[in-house]
């Protein structure tokens, strides 16, 4: 019995180095310039080769170990979305991090996309869990100090998705004694217990929970960021709809390791010649709801 | 030190609410664990089975899935309408009622059944028995298992943040949308625990054990 074993064991381990053979064999053959697949939405971005990028620590662990791992959201749809189902990764920002993999050169199959929440970005990019970070993360003052953006590459504000028979919240302005839920301790939340204090807020760990809860009656308005919401309406505009304008303004960004400059100039040239693949990738994901937006343009401060 | 006062505010309120959290819930789960540990050790077949599924049912379910159910689910059966920190507080005294109950049936096994014959002897009932010379004997025997049972419980309000309670729990959350630094947010809010575990409970838990150490 313990020879069969170690028979078998010996079989699998042949198998998974000729495996490993051909894969290098392979990694050599289609070291450039090929184009990878993108999305469903067919998209794809040209891999560049022989990207010329020095002072760039996080660029120097991409390159060692040939791929690169994007932290994002999957409960957004149209922005950063996971198909439980089918495993398919889909939306605005997902492409964003294709793309800028792609200049970086790493075709889409070297992308390892980690899912991480709001509350524990900073901490993955200073721990080196991910190397960027694409998915609605807004730039802001303090968050400069923690973690370095580069974009912003999408510009959108505080907006209400609402059920869609409702008719008394039509802006932020009617939202006194009404119960309006957003993510923990999320900007949104904090800017509704402050500025708003005749609204209940109620809190879930995630923004689905909050549009499971307005789709049952418990809550009557999720806030966030209305791209987000868009997305939300647009996955199921018999029950829900963005009421208002948005009155904040949210600056997206890709968030990167603190001081790594190299890397944020490169993401940000990246964005500004690369303004048809943008137009491209939006009209492909949240410009699917009819909407033209021109590419903001980056900040490099 | 910055990040405690640039968000006093956030703290004051984050650990307010755990303290009312705790009290409520310590109080009431110790009520009821009282009441569910007499049912099990009575002499009626029925209470004895219903404390026995209490505690074993409500013991094994994660807390989360508890909280999950009384903030998402209970508004759905159309009863009075609960705040979520009502809702809160009545899933964590459920729990921590099997931890208590548990504790001081542990106690009551403690107690010599020469004591409880005695008591019949002079014709006291079960009722009398118990709450006249069982418990009081059970609950000085009991005083480190239960303060660990509070301290469990002190901790597991933090579950509560998930389910739209702002308490320390979702003090990380709030800092890290604020752009503060992750790490000195979580020392302080792990260090503002340690002072009331250290401060209130444990001297609190070696004054009764004092006041209760009987002569061996």
């Amino acid at each position: 019995m313990k020879k069969f074993f170690s028979k078998k064991s010996l079989g699998v381990a042949a198998v998974f180095t000729a495996a490993a053979l051909a894969l290098s064999g392979c990694g050599g053959d289609t070291g450039g310039g090929s184009t990878e697949g993108g999305g469903e939405a067919g998209l794809t971005y040209e891999v560049a080769k022989d990207v010329a990028l020095t002072g760039s620590p996080t660029f120097d662990a991409i390159k060692s170990s040939g791929k690169i791992r994007i932290g994002v959201k999957e409960d957004q749809p149209g922005l950063g979305y996971l198909d439980a189902a089918t495993g398919e990764r889909s939306g605005f920002d997902i492409e964003i991090a294709r793309w800028m993999a792609a200049s970086l050169g790493v075709p889409a199959d070297k992308i390892e996309f980690k899912p991480i929440p709001s509350a524990n970005r900073e901490t993955a990019l200073a721990n080196g869990d991910v190397d960027l970070y694409v998915g609605t993360y807004s730039i802001t003052d303090k968050r400069k100090k923690l973690v370095d953006f580069a974009g912003p590459y999408f510009i959108t504000g505080q907006g209400l998705l609402v059920a869609k028979d409702n008719t008394d919240i039509k802006s932020e302005k009617d939202l006194a004694g009404k119960k309006v839920c957003s993510a923990t301790g999320s900007t949104p939340i904090q800017n509704i217990r402050e500025n708003f204090p005749e609204a209940t807020p109620v809190e879930y760990d995630l923004y689905s929970k909050c549009v499971e809860n307005l789709k049952t009656g418990q809550v009557d308005a999720v806030t966030t960021d209305q791209a987000i919401l868009l997305g939300y309406a647009s996955q199921d505009p018999d029950n829900l709809k963005v009421v208002g304008e948005p009155f904040t303004v949210e600056k997206y960004g890709i968030g990167l390791p603190l001081g790594d400059t190299a890397l944020r100039t490169f993401l940000n040239t990246t964005l500004t010649d690369g303004n048809a693949t943008w137009t491209k990738i939006y009209d492909a994901t949240l410009g699917a709801s009819g909407t033209k937006v021109e590419q903001p343009a980056v900040d490099q401060y | 030190m910055n990040v405690l006062t640039d968000n006093a505010e956030l703290f004051l309120t984050g650990f307010k609410n755990t303290g009312i959290l705790f009290v409520f819930s310590a109080f009431f789960a110790l009520i009821l664990g009282t009441i569910v540990a007499g049912m099990r050790v009575s002499p009626v077949p029925a209470m004895q089975a219903t404390g026995t599924f209490y505690v074993n049912a409500v013991r094994n379910t994660p807390l989360t899935l508890i909280l999950a159910f009384f903030a998402l689910g209970y508004p759905q059966l159309g009863l009075p309408d609960l705040s979520f920190m009502a809702a809160a507080i009545v899933g964590l005294s459920l729990y921590t009622a099997t931890y208590v109950s548990e504790a001081i049936r542990s106690g009551i096994n403690t107690v010599s059944v020469g004591q409880s014959e005695a008591a019949r002897a002079i014709g006291l009932p079960f009722m009398q028995t118990l709450t006249l010379i069982v418990l009081p004997q059970a609950f000085r025997s009991v005083v480190p298992p239960l303060f660990s049972v509070f301290i469990a419980l002190l901790k597991n309000t933090t579950v509560a943040a998930g389910f739209s309670v702002l308490e320390a729990g979702a003090i990380r959350a709030y800092l890290s949308e604020r752009g503060e630094p992750l790490l000195p947010g979580l020392l302080w809010v792990a260090l503002i625990f340690m002072v009331l575990v250290l401060g209130i409970l444990t001297p609190l838990q070696r004054y009764l054990e004092k006041k209760w150490r009987v002569a061996r």
